[in-house]
């Protein structure tokens, strides 16, 4: 299982992704179970919204935090994800 | 006792809300107290909303509606909906009897995210015959509109020596309920299970064949369905890592309002278990002596003090201990490092003796008349 580059990417509808006040950090709650997300983790989950592609991810998070090359990084993250279940391309 | 340890216990994560003891189903193997018809009194809509706040504001994320059969308290949709406010993921754990359309629709509107459903058996006989009601047909019915309303579907099976020989029916009728997680859970031996032990442990025998089976499942279903696999400790060499530590990360509140580190643990003597009428989670959570009891190291005794793995396992399951060695400071006895191990095999050979007997004693089943008759 990998990430098509031509689909749009989006969270799963039977996962929450939601900020935990008491942990100071945002984390994908799923039937019994709880994943806790860093920083770079969450921006990158933020963006899977169903509109954007891989390389628009990429694309918009390398302009928000002025930097490139993100793309390995974000890519094996999403390849995870998917793995996960977290999210999905239909 | 490790309650001198100064340092600020981390906060409950997972909250279980045994909201009644009251169920339809009278399954031979629940985890519900055996005297639990001691315990009418439960506690009102206001008292779990103020119990679900308090918890909350301490940073519990992961909520479980459980019981008994939670569908009996007619306050659950107002309930669900104020654990949505709060922002909890809440789990409904339900037999699915008495579960309509209607409500899975409103339960859906009032927030909740997940359901739960467990089935006995994959044959309507022996799914029947366990669970001590007809209901077989009607768990399929409400697994698949589970599914239809967009909710993930865990479905639930306990295994035992009665459906064990069934792992591939089983398997097979979670792929066609479309099941995003199946739960194979091996019967845990408390409560109820405690008391059949003898009917219901498999051999190792048996327990190796399922094993291997719902092994090359997992594999073959990678990516759609998830398979959480609850271990036959009876059968491993190191004891499981209880409760991931007591008083660490759950919290279990029983229908009357008591307080408990683990869902078992009422049977435990000497606790003090307290109760969220007289205290707030807060107080329970972190200064109670039931919460206190077992939390670090200092509580144990050999081989455990010594032992380079007691971080990891925290010394096993401590209702275990009392119920197989009489001491719940000893040693899980699962453990091979434990003086007491022997009482495992013991147990082991007494329900294989049992299996083979020509008049195997009949399974006691969990219902109001046979409680009253064990307390």
């Amino acid at each position: 299982m990998s990430i098509n580059p031509e689909l749009p990417i989006q969270f799963s509808r039977t996962h929450r992704l939601q900020w935990e006040e008491a942990q100071q950090k945002n984390v994908i709650l799923y039937p019994e179970g709880m994943v806790e997300l860093n920083q770079s983790s969450s921006e990158i989950l933020k963006l899977c919204d169903g509109t954007r592609t891989l390389a628009q991810i990429v694309s918009d998070l390398e302009a928000a935090f002025s930097t490139s090359g993100l793309t390995n990084d974000i890519t094996d993250f999403l390849e995870v994800a998917l793995q996960n279940g977290w999210i999905n391309q239909n | 006792m490790a309650g001198l340890t100064k340092t600020k216990p981390t906060p409950p994560r997972w909250l279980l809300a045994e909201l009644t003891y009251a169920c339809p189903l009278q399954c031979p193997y629940c985890s519900n107290p055996l005297d639990y018809t001691k315990y009418q009194n439960e506690l009102d809509t206001e008292d779990w909303k103020r119990v679900l706040t308090q918890a909350r504001k301490m940073g519990a994320v992961q909520l479980g509606f459980s019981g008994g059969e939670p569908l009996t308290r007619q306050d659950l949709p107002e309930l669900v909906k104020h654990a949505r406010e709060l922002g909890y993921y809440s789990n409904l754990i339900t037999s699915g009897y008495g579960l309509t359309e209607e409500k899975i629709i409103a339960l859906k509107e009032a927030g909740l995210d997940h359901i739960q459903v467990s089935i006995q058996a994959s044959s309507q006989e022996l799914n029947d015959h366990i669970a001590g009601t007809a209901s077989f047909n009607h768990k399929k019915e409400v697994a698949h509109l589970v599914k239809k309303h967009g909710y993930p579907m865990v479905l639930c099976v306990v295994i035992h020596r009665e459906n064990i020989h069934q792992m591939p029916e089983i398997l097979a009728m979670a792929e066609e309920l479309g099941a995003d997680y199946l739960e194979l859970a091996n019967t845990q031996y408390y409560g109820w299970a405690h008391t059949n032990r003898d009917q219901l442990l498999p051999t190792k025998a048996q327990f190796e064949k399922a094993e291997i089976i719902a092994q090359a499942f997992k594999e073959q279903v990678a990516g759609k369905m998830k398979i959480y696999y609850v271990v036959p400790d009876f059968y491993e060499d190191r004891p499981k890592a209880c409760m991931n530590g007591w008083g660490t990360t759950f919290l279990t509140i029983a229908p009357d309002g008591v307080a408990l580190p683990c869902h078992s643990a009422r049977e435990l003597p000497g606790l003090d278990c307290p109760s969220v009428k007289e205290n707030s989670v807060e107080e329970i959570w972190n200064e109670s002596k039931a919460f206190n009891f077992f939390r670090g190291t200092e509580w144990m005794k050999e081989p455990c003090r010594s032992c380079d793995e007691k971080d990891k396992d925290f010394g096993g399951c401590h209702c275990q201990a009392y119920l197989l060695t009489g001491d719940m400071h000893n040693t899980d006895p699962v453990c091979s490092k434990s003086p007491h191990h022997g009482v495992i095999q013991a147990a082991i050979d007494s329900a294989a003796a049992s299996s083979l007997a020509e008049n195997e004693k009949p399974l006691i089943f969990r219902n109001s008349k046979n409680s009253k008759l064990l307390s």
